[in-house]
């Protein structure tokens, strides 16, 4: 919108003269805060143990190498435990998100109160990391896979019903005004409106989650929630670095294929 | 009937104050006798059930098959656990079959509904409508996202149909040419009022011109009014301006005030 007059010839601007100056200031404050924080993190590190990094990488490697193999064999049940905690963890938010993602969308909500319990529902869900969930759960229900599992869940729940809940307002409301000028009723709309919108939708973020929740119930042992972060942590503490390597290249696989079947899956659903 | 006017003229709004889509802020809406505009939800719900209504995006469930968009016409009168199984009585399935024929796309009964063509898809959208056993026929931009000929069996199907069934039908449209072939009445809108009603004849340039504004509303040469077009291709006009318009069979009281 700024045109300045050059020698007599207009000349478009992206930003005025103050609006200019007032950006290079952004740039300068950005600039100092960098400095200042620079400093005051430097002040509280031990640079003595920074600068030893490297040392101290080569020889956990070195403790790390050759892995034990034979230690595989011990870990299939753990795999395995791994990979159900995170699936009944996904079944289990979904069965909680798909009603709090109805209560939570504008255009489906019964009430406006319903929708702010389903919001904080969500919020407090989510605000929370399915380690720390672990954690309380094992604290309040005992070690095992069944604190995985609901950790797994009550994170799952916030994340699922959030981006279900996107989808439903995001439908197109034409059909559903043709629905409804046909006598359809609320919940006849649900069903024959939106369900169908959302349901490829739906499919994409349930297998995401189940892929992210992979990857967090390999950690979730490291609490007590069971899996193969049980064996990691039993490792750790006895300082056996060749099984640690055999473990985490055990969870690189498991992701790695997690990963493969979610996008596989996601691909094939339109 | 067809309803005329620029855009924002308030056709759209119009139309769907009939069957409340839009809440009307005063004024009253009649058909055949009921008070639209004061019923219940519930009442309301079973009022639309006799108010077929077309639109313009055809509004069709994109991800379910063409029997199942048209079957949806038919959820005022089914209950949800018999919808949601797709538990439709006998008589209606049959009755979707016939009007699947009857707007010719018979053979895409078990498509999804969006791999059909536009002129498809506002058919499956017409036997949607039809399916209700309507009284009248909403029909919002029928024509707008159709091209010039798919445009013209469109028309000519929905009035036929309305024919057929004796029906009486709103026909929002911007094509005044098409609107001149095809309807025996039309309304002209202007900001929200009403300034020309009458036969498809009567609506020369200067009414054009007090509908739309300023403008050069002459064809050009040799193109006609859009009856020449017409008679080229064979094909009269269903229902002649000169048969007694809003003809006697037809429930068409709707009134608006």
């Amino acid at each position: 919108m700024p045109v300045d007059v050059v020698h007599g010839v207009p000349v478009w601007r992206k930003r005025n003269r103050r609006q200019t100056l007032l950006t290079y200031l952004g740039y300068l404050i950005a600039a100092v805060t960098v400095l200042v924080a620079f400093r005051f993190i430097s002040g509280q590190t031990l640079w003595f143990f920074v600068l030893d990094a490297p040392e101290q990488v080569a020889d956990l490697i070195g403790r790390m190498f050759p892995p034990r193999w034979s230690y595989t064999q011990r870990l299939w049940g753990a795999l395995w435990d791994t990979i159900n905690i995170a699936t009944l963890g996904t079944l289990i938010a979904i069965v909680i998100s798909v009603p709090v993602a109805f209560l939570a969308a504008r255009n489906t909500t019964p009430h406006r109160v319903l929708r702010q319990v389903a919001m904080l529902i969500i919020v407090s869900s989510r605000s929370v990391n399915s380690l720390i969930w672990a954690l309380l759960l094992v604290s309040v229900i005992g070690p095992g896979l069944l604190a995985g599992v609901i950790a797994i869940a009550l994170r799952s729940v916030g994340f699922c019903s959030k981006l279900l809940f996107e989808a439903i307002e995001e439908v197109n409301p034409r059909p559903l005004e043709a629905l409804a000028s046909a006598g359809a009723s609320g919940g006849q709309i649900v069903t024959y409106g939106i369900t169908p919108q959302v349901l490829p939708a739906f499919a994409g973020i349930v297998l995401f989650r189940w892929d992210i929740n992979i990857r967090s119930s390999t950690v979730i042992g490291l609490v007590g929630g069971g899996g193969i972060g049980v064996q990691l942590n039993a490792s750790i503490n006895a300082l056996q670095w060749s099984q640690v390597s055999v473990i985490f290249a055990m969870i690189i696989f498991l992701v790695v294929v997690a990963e493969w079947v979610s996008a596989k899956v996601r691909g094939a659903i339109q | 009937m067809a309803l005329i006017g620029p855009s924002g003229a308030g056709k759209s709004t119009l139309i769907r104050c009939v069957n409340r889509l839009v809440e009307p802020t005063q004024g009253t809406v009649r058909l055949a006798g009921v008070e639209i505009t004061r019923l219940s939800k519930r009442r309301l719900r079973s009022a639309r059930r006799s108010i077929g209504m077309i639109f313009q995006e055809f509004a069709l469930v994109d991800r379910l098959s063409v029997m199942e968009n048209v079957l949806s016409g038919q959820l005022g009168y089914v209950g949800f656990w018999a919808s949601w199984l797709r538990r439709f009585p006998a008589p209606v399935v049959n009755r979707a079959f016939e009007l699947l024929e009857r707007v010719g796309i018979a053979d895409q009964i078990d498509k999804r509904a969006d791999q059909l063509s536009g002129g498809q898809r506002q058919r499956v959208g017409i036997a949607r409508a039809l399916l209700q056993n309507p009284k009248i026929l909403l029909v919002d931009e029928p024509t707008a996202s159709l091209d010039p000929k798919t445009s013209r069996q469109v028309m000519r199907l929905l009035v036929e149909l309305a024919d057929e069934h004796g029906l009486a039908a709103i026909i929002n449209i911007h094509d005044v040419a098409l609107a001149k072939q095809f309807v025996e009445r039309i309304v002209g809108l202007r900001d929200g009022a009403v300034v020309f009603d009458g036969s498809p004849d009567e609506l020369d340039q200067v009414v054009l011109t007090e509908i739309y504004g300023e403008e050069d509303w002459s064809l050009p040469k040799g193109r006609g009014t859009g009856q020449e077009s017409d008679q080229e291709e064979g094909d009269p006009v269903p229902v002649g301006a000169g048969e007694s318009p809003p003809s006697s069979g037809r429930a068409l009281v709707v009134e608006v005030s």
